[in-house]
């Protein structure tokens, strides 16, 4: 190995390098001043992320193993912005109550060595390193989701993601050895060339999606999100709908239109119905829910749904519109988790009731709210308006336009609860609202930055043009 | 800066300062100087139009062409022409009238003024869109803020109305999506390059299938929010809930956006499937027309009634576009124009009458002449333009459509025709109705006796409206000329 070769992993090494840094520091600071960690993780991965918009070569390591583009790079970074505003919003409540029991380091690590897992599966080049990416991504979650250790519902919720996550990477696994077996590699450029439309390369196909949509969390292999995200701790619920479904939604784009383009008229069935099913049940679901985490969790399931709108459209069309339509999704999702985690931490109060009368009382705060759910609903003059008119025109270029019915269906009915809690904070007066309340500083950027995102990322065009050029890699 | 980007600049400029007001005073101060400044633009443009168009025979002028997305070939691309004029003149002084009837805004005014503008930026850039996405854009940016207007400030069971009205108009705007991207994916049929330009798209062979496939998808996206029956439902509730000044804007300004839509883009871009479809959404719109009358024959609330109204004089307008003829077609265009103002005067009318008495009930008002005569006095005016009385404005507009009408030949266009005219008959009943119930007779409550007077700025808003109203009437011939002149690429199409 090389010294171009390291500048290649540059994005891991320097991860890496962070957390073994964290480890050497939870030795050396002295217990009292263990609230300085959390200053040196912002520094550190602030720097980490501002020297990733360095430009990389596009190359493969490992005979194929590690590859790395401009695209996949560029997804990197993105992740990177999400997990930076993540740390931001957190950083009070790790404060408050993970520092204080002396695990703030811990939790740092935990999470970077998640987004490593992450940085290794999207950049895969074969289905082994693929493999040790997703379980690296997936397990550190677990513990993190678990947590809160004095609350029974985070273990639980850390029990039930680690249950069903060990259950979808098995099924993944098996999934990858049927491929192997009717193929005879696991190298995703020599598998392309190999397969067939043989039904155990189907069955292969099928349970290797099957695992992947876990993560993703689309139905019918959704049943575990509302529950987690409802026990974790908000920053793990917010990482887990966020950065580890943004991730997965890029792999499952890499396999479908790299490794299984030649089986494209098969998986377009399976994405066709699953979208449906997706889409109906995440909304149908959201519109009852009272309390916000539920709420956010289906939501994104939903979402989850419109994005395999972009899949289906295919090639580089459907990739810049996922990828484009990824990056918007974290930045809006972030800001509603952010104003949630803030009242959270606040007064604990976690319901949609809780939020009647907000406008009146914390007119900034309740802004920011209405600005990502419009986003997440789809209302321009804010981005998720574009990301979602360019998943449907993706849709719309192979001719489904019955599916984009379909969805703009959905969003309809996701509007009505998205504006209920508009209308909790607006439209009423409440009995009982929230008291005003002033953020410190962490959590003002880190909703500041979310705010910018999603007011300039859709009207800015050269953006999207950028995203275009890049997808170019895959087809 | 061009002349059009500054329908958009100078609202969204209004908006920037708004957020720094402190209270109702300045709030209403920058409001009122925004729009101000706006009816000057509209005004000007008029003018400017009228004298460019002596040397410009171009379909759009002061068109203005800014790539956006390019991928996508999505452009910021503006453009007008004496239909768009003249709609943009009857928002700039619906929208000063409405900061004008608005002036006594005590709960949260920086924010209602701020969706107001808003409001207005959304009317103004739909009618100046010449790129089918970006008119998409603005026509949601014009439907979402209804939301907050009416649930905030809204009267009544306002949290029911303002969810109805705004779902049913988004759900119309998301199968409009399915509409505009069908019509996209077709702009290529004669080989070129994909296009949202709807210049570009009407020289376009369009596959004659596609036309019929997604002309009513286009079609019915645009009418809901031109209040066709039977999607008419959320225009009753939502207006009867909503404070005056946004009745006012949604009445006048807003659903005109279903007409003004169906006809430059559902009838303009696909003929045949206008062709192919029209006796469709003839019957519907017929029967809108009746059935709003015969429904505001049925009411008591003053809101309803004018609301009901609403859907009959715009069923006419889907109506007048659907006889795919010049004369109809200019009938439209002036009964959306005379609707404009008309239907806003009603709601200032009513929101004065509403703020003094306290009640919207016709049976329990009566000899308001006696008491308000300023307001009940252009109150009968009012009613009498919306039946039509020539001298006014309503009188220009039917005629038109109902001689565009029977210029088809055909034993249903004749029967459709007839029905619709029927209708004016039953408007006279409840516009003369109410006059007689609520203006004359004696004061049936002592308490009316002492009520104020109308206001300066009440007087200000109500001339505002009442004007138009006559200077069409008296003089149309300017207006349905310039308006003439612009019909005719539109003709092209469904000869």
């Amino acid at each position: 190995m090389n010294f171009s070769s390291f500048l290649l992993m540059r994005q891991e090494i320097a991860l890496l390098a962070i957390i073994l840094l964290l480890v050497i520091a939870e030795i050396f600071i002295p217990k009292h001043k263990k609230v300085s960690i959390i200053h040196l993780v912002i520094f550190l991965f602030g720097i980490h992320t501002i020297v990733g918009f360095f430009e990389i070569d596009e190359s493969n390591l490992f005979g194929g193993m590690f590859r790395t583009n401009h695209l996949i790079h560029f997804f990197k970074n993105v992740l990177n912005i999400g997990v930076l505003i993540l740390l931001l919003q957190s950083a009070d409540w790790i404060k408050e109550k993970i520092v204080n029991q002396n695990k703030g380091s811990e939790f740092f690590i935990l999470l970077f060595s998640s987004l490593l897992g992450i940085y290794f599966m999207i950049s895969a080049g074969d289905f082994l390193m693929f493999y040790l990416g997703l379980e690296l991504s997936t397990l550190p979650v677990a513990a993190l989701a678990a947590y809160e250790t004095m609350k029974r519902i985070s273990s639980e919720s850390g029990i039930k993601l680690i249950l069903s996550s060990a259950f979808a990477s098995g099924i993944t696994l098996f999934g990858i050895s049927i491929l192997y077996a009717t193929t005879g590699s696991i190298y995703f450029s020599e598998i392309a060339h190999m397969l067939t439309s043989a039904n155990l390369t189907l069955l292969g196909v099928v349970l290797l999606f099957a695992g992947i949509s876990f993560k993703i969390s689309l139905v019918p292999f959704h049943f575990w999100t509302a529950d987690v995200y409802e026990g974790a701790p908000i920053s793990i619920a917010s990482y887990l709908s966020v950065i580890s479904k943004g991730a997965a939604v890029f792999i499952l784009m890499i396999l479908l239109f790299t490794v299984l383009q030649s089986l494209a008229h098969f998986w377009e069935n399976i994405i066709y119905v699953i979208a449906i099913a997706t889409m109906f049940i995440g909304n149908l679901f959201a519109l009852r829910q009272q309390n916000m985490k539920r709420f956010l969790a289906f939501s994104s399931i939903a979402q989850a749904g419109f994005i395999l709108l972009g899949l289906i459209g295919g090639s580089q069309l459907g990739t810049a519109t996922v990828v484009y339509f990824v990056l918007i999704y974290i930045f809006s999702n972030l800001a509603a988790f952010g104003v949630v985690q803030a009242i959270s931490l606040q007064t604990g109060k976690e319901n949609i009731k809780d939020y009647e009368g907000l406008y009146r009382t914390n007119p900034k705060l309740s802004l920011v709210l209405m600005l990502a759910l419009f986003s997440l609903a789809g209302i321009p003059p804010v981005a998720g308006f574009f990301g979602k008119f360019f998943l449907f025109t993706a849709a719309a270029s192979k001719g489904f336009y019955f599916l984009v019915f379909l969805a703009v269906v959905n969003v309809t009915i996701s509007l009505y609860y998205y504006l209920l809690v508009v209308r909790a904070m607006f439209l009423r007066k409440g009995d009982n609202p929230i008291p005003f309340f002033r953020n410190k500083i962490y959590m003002r950027i880190g909703l500041v930055i979310t705010v910018l995102g999603i007011l300039l990322l859709g009207i800015y065009s050269p953006l999207y043009d950028y995203i275009y050029e890049l997808s170019s890699a895959f087809n | 800066m061009d002349i059009l980007s500054l329908f958009i600049v100078v609202p969204a400029l209004t908006v920037l300062v708004l957020i720094f007001t402190k209270n109702l005073k300045q709030a209403r101060m920058v409001a009122l100087a925004g729009s101000l400044v706006q009816l000057g633009m509209a005004i000007n443009l008029l003018f400017s139009y009228i004298k460019e168009r002596e040397i410009n025979e171009a379909i759009m002028v002061f068109t203005k062409d800014v790539v956006w997305f390019k991928n996508f070939n999505i452009h910021y691309n503006i453009g007008v022409d004496g239909i768009s004029v003249a709609l943009l003149l009857l928002t700039a002084i619906v929208v000063l009238a409405g900061v004008f009837i608005s002036w006594k805004m005590e709960d949260l005014p920086k924010e209602f003024f701020i969706s107001l503008i808003v409001l207005s930026i959304g009317v103004y850039g739909f009618f100046i869109s010449i790129d089918l996405f970006t008119m998409f854009v603005f026509f949601e940016i014009a439907v979402i803020p209804m939301y907050l207007l009416i649930g905030i400030w809204g009267t009544g069971p306002r949290e029911f109305s303002a969810m109805k009205l705004t779902l049913m108009l988004m759900g119309a705007s998301a199968v409009l999506l399915v509409g505009i991207l069908g019509i996209y994916f077709n702009s290529n049929a004669d080989g070129g390059a994909l296009t949202f330009n709807i210049l570009e798209i009407a020289k376009v062979n369009i596959p004659v299938e596609a036309q019929r496939l997604f002309f009513p998808i286009t079609f019915i996206g645009f009418a809901v929010i031109g209040a066709l029956f039977p999607f008419h439902t959320w225009s009753p509730d939502g207006h009867a809930s909503a404070p005056t000044a946004v009745s006012m804007l949604h009445a006048g300004v807003l659903m005109k956006l279903g007409g003004y839509g169906v006809f430059r883009v559902a009838i303009f871009l696909l003929p045949e499937g206008a062709l192919h479809w029209s006796w469709f959404f003839i019957i519907l719109s017929a029967f809108g027309v009746i059935y709003g009358a015969f429904a505001a024959i049925k009411q008591t609330d003053l809101k309803y009634i004018n609301a009901y109204s609403s859907v009959s004089h715009l069923g006419l307008v889907l109506f007048a576009l659907l006889m795919l003829n010049k004369t109809a077609w200019n009938g439209a265009i002036l009964q959306s124009l005379s609707h404009g103002f008309m239907t806003a005067l009603f709601f200032a009318l009513i929101g004065m009458i509403y703020g003094r008495t306290h009640t919207r009930d016709v049976t329990k008002l009566g000899g308001l002449l006696k008491v308000i005569p300023f307001i009940s006095a252009v109150y009968v005016i009012a009613g009498l333009a919306s039946l039509g009385l020539p001298g006014f404005s309503g009188f220009v507009a039917e005629m038109n459509i109902f001689v565009g009408a029977f210029e088809k030949d055909d034993i249903f266009y004749r029967i459709a025709t007839v029905i619709a005219v029927s209708a004016i008959v039953v408007t006279a009943v409840y516009i003369l109705r109410v006059v007689g119930i609520m203006l004359m007779g004696p004061v049936k409550n002592e308490a009316y006796l002492n009520i104020e007077r109308v206001r300066w700025y009440e007087k200000l808003g109500i001339l505002l409206l009442l004007l138009p109203i006559i200077a069409i009437g008296v003089a149309p011939l300017w207006l349905s000329e310039m308006i003439l002149k612009s019909l005719d690429p539109f003709l092209k199409g469904v000869l």
